[in-house]
């Protein structure tokens, strides 16, 4: 189980880094490269976004890469066959992250049972409050499996606690309004929203959102558990291509 | 937000955690606001002294007379403010953004009619404005772009996507998510999560209630039959509200784009072609694949030219309360062409659908019979398109002509 494995990871390091990447882009072959630089550099886990046409929580960066993905033909098909291998190859626990139309096409049911035959450990569906994911929430949690629930700053304290007690795994906060992709101010004022994240939960808290340097990762050491690295990479990887992942990803400890 | 806004199962609030406080302020303000009795005598009173309410209801004798069918009676919202039915649903939510205290408004455009209303509407109540739309809807519909920016607002050109209407709502969600303390995104339909199907369809619902009283007057009775053009649905739905427990046929018409089999068209609701999904933070039939990734729409009016439709309209039919059809491209402007001739009325492109299928189906009905067409705005705004249409040589020579100026 996931909360198990991140437990006995934080046993070991102070933060875990969890990063992201949006299927097929920009090519399956290069998708499978990142994700081994990635697991040789030392993260913790992943995401593995499975490209949407209407992508509303996420910045120029991914939203590129999700249009780029689907123009070269990625299917969700394909994307689910892709996180099976992966999953068989390497250690490390992953997630889908997607939109809800996804999986309700796909069959909210049949897309969680393929998520557990596939190996993968949760999902992240950042357009799907728990109010309208009963059904999701109910076959998640038939197979073990980690619903990721979301907190963000304008969440209030009442709602953090409802929320809290959907969520598996680890809680995704959101570090800043907007949208991914845009930076964020490593302030005080952060540090204080995470303190009220703490408080409404016992999971672990990954922060997420305008994470891109070593020193933002620093300053969430001991106020949150999991960095999250999203746009970064692939930001990155369209500048500088696929090699410099493995680099980049080592920098950041 | 304990009521979620479900139609039967269309509907539905898919936010992100991010907006749920905003929407739960929304729905708060509104529900206050429908409930204050004061508030809709305000919205009624502006609506009759900065727009031209209640708009009038023409008998088009001359189109009756030519089809020797149904009498035709056309509901005129191209008299609003601004040219369409945008203006009713923008001063609502103008009202209610004072009430919110917030300074800031953003929209979403495709023709750029719900643009200019919103952009006229922030100039009257001094907020600033910033107005999403998509290139493709940039180029087609230029003479709105120049007036949205005179009115002051800011109008950004969206090329994400398909870069029509869908992709200038994404565009807008993305803007308020950053934005929501100051801002108030004024959504131009009766689509988007809860309470915007509700609330948009609450203040269009006046062209109904006006509609039915005349009606009744000038025409002696109800309406046969009401037709409407259906892009997100909210002037459809405005217009139908006030009939819908009356024994009146109510006509949702989509567009046909370059005829259903082709699949270049924007039919949701009248074509086999749309499927129930999830975007945009509701649930409703969309045109998309079997991975749930939306497909490019087609229509020659921008306004139309969407992908998902209003839950309430999808709600409607299901249960086959409204009967929804879908008018080609090719018929919209034999029908634009006709009205204009015989009865000196200029309907927008979109309103034009709902003249088509109307006088498809008027020749076979009786003079007893009384049908009444929603002319939801007026064709001004679209003469680059007609006369692209049309291949107006003289038109294309003036063009040529002050394109040269530019150059001098």
């Amino acid at each position: 189980m996931l909360e198990s494995y991140l437990d006995n990871r934080l046993k070991q390091k102070e933060i875990l880094l969890m990063t992201h990447i949006v299927l097929g882009y920009p090519t399956f072959e290069d998708a499978f490269k990142i994700i081994e630089s990635m697991v040789n550099a030392g993260v913790d886990l992943m995401e593995l976004q499975i490209p949407f046409s209407e992508p509303i929580a996420d910045g120029p960066v991914i939203l590129h890469a999700n249009q780029k993905a689907l123009a070269k033909g990625a299917t969700v098909k394909k994307c689910v066959d892709f996180a099976k291998t992966v999953a068989e190859t390497f250690e490390i626990p992953f997630l889908f992250m997607s939109y809800y139309n996804i999986l309700f096409k796909y069959g909210v049911e049949r897309f969680v049972d393929t998520m557990a035959e596939n190996g993968l450990q949760g999902a992240i569906v950042p357009d799907l409050p728990p109010e309208e994911g009963k059904d999701y929430l109910e076959a998640m949690d038939k197979h073990r499996l980690s619903p990721i629930l979301i907190f963000s700053p304008s969440t209030s304290d009442e709602r953090m606690n409802y929320l809290g007690a959907f969520g598996r795994g680890f809680i995704y906060c959101v570090a800043r309004k907007g949208v991914t992709g845009v930076d964020t101010d490593f302030s005080r004022q952060l540090e204080n929203y995470l303190v009220r994240c703490r408080k409404a939960t016992d999971l672990p808290l990954a922060l997420g959102f305008g994470v891109k340097e070593r020193a933002d990762i620093d300053f969430l050491k001991g106020k949150a558990d999991i960095a999250v690295i999203g746009s970064e990479t692939i930001r990155l990887v369209d500048k500088e291509g696929v090699g410099a992942v493995e680099a980049f990803i080592k920098t950041l400890r | 937000m304990k009521d979620r806004g479900y139609y039967k199962k269309f509907g539905g609030a898919y936010l992100p955690e991010m907006l749920v406080s905003t929407f739960d302020e929304l729905v708060e303000i509104f529900q206050t606001a429908k409930n204050d009795p004061g508030f809709w005598e305000e919205y009624v009173d502006i609506m009759s002294t900065y727009s031209c309410r209640p708009t009038p209801i023409t008998f088009a004798q001359n189109l009756t007379r030519h089809f020797g069918g149904a009498r035709i009676y056309v509901k005129r919202e191209d008299l609003n403010h601004t040219g369409a039915h945008k203006a009713n649903n923008v001063i609502g939510q103008g009202l209610l953004v004072k009430r919110m205290g917030k300074t800031r408004v953003i929209a979403e455009t495709g023709a750029g009619q719900h643009g200019v209303a919103t952009a006229t509407m922030a100039a009257r109540f001094g907020f600033k404005c910033t107005i999403y739309m998509g290139e493709v809807d940039v180029q087609r519909q230029r003479p709105n772009v120049f007036w949205m920016e005179r009115l002051g607002a800011e109008v950004i050109t969206v090329t994400e996507g398909t870069r029509i209407l869908k992709d200038a709502i994404n565009e807008s969600f993305r803007d308020w998510v950053t934005h929501m303390d100051t801002t108030h995104y004024v959504l131009g339909t009766a689509c988007g999560p809860h309470p915007f199907p509700e609330m948009v369809s609450y203040f269009q619902s006046i062209i109904g209630q006006e509609a039915r009283k005349q009606i009744l007057d000038q025409a002696g009775g109800l309406p046969d039959r009401i037709y409407a053009c259906v892009g997100g649905g909210s002037n459809a739905l405005g217009i139908f509200n006030a009939f819908l427990d009356d024994p009146v046929d109510l006509v949702g018409v989509e567009a046909g784009g370059e005829g259903l089999e082709t699949g270049r068209h924007a039919s949701r609701l009248s074509s086999k072609d749309a499927s129930v999904g999830v975007a945009q933070g509701y649930k409703t039939y969309f045109l998309q694949d079997n991975d749930g990734q939306m497909r490019e729409t087609h229509s020659v009016a921008a306004g139309l030219d969407y992908v998902g439709v209003s839950p309430i309209l999808a709600q409607y039919a299901e249960t086959g309360r409204i009967r929804f059809e879908a008018a080609t491209d090719r018929e919209v402007m034999d029908a634009l062409s006709l009205t204009i001739q015989k009865e000196g009325l200029i309907p927008a492109l979109e309103s034009a659908h709902a003249f088509a299928q109307a006088l498809k189906e008027a020749p076979a009905m009786t003079p007893k019979d009384i049908i009444l067409i929603n002319q939801s705005g007026r064709g001004d705004k679209d003469i680059f398109t007609i006369a692209d249409a049309f291949a107006d040589p003289k038109w294309q020579a003036f063009i040529k002509e002050k394109a040269e100026g530019y150059h001098a």
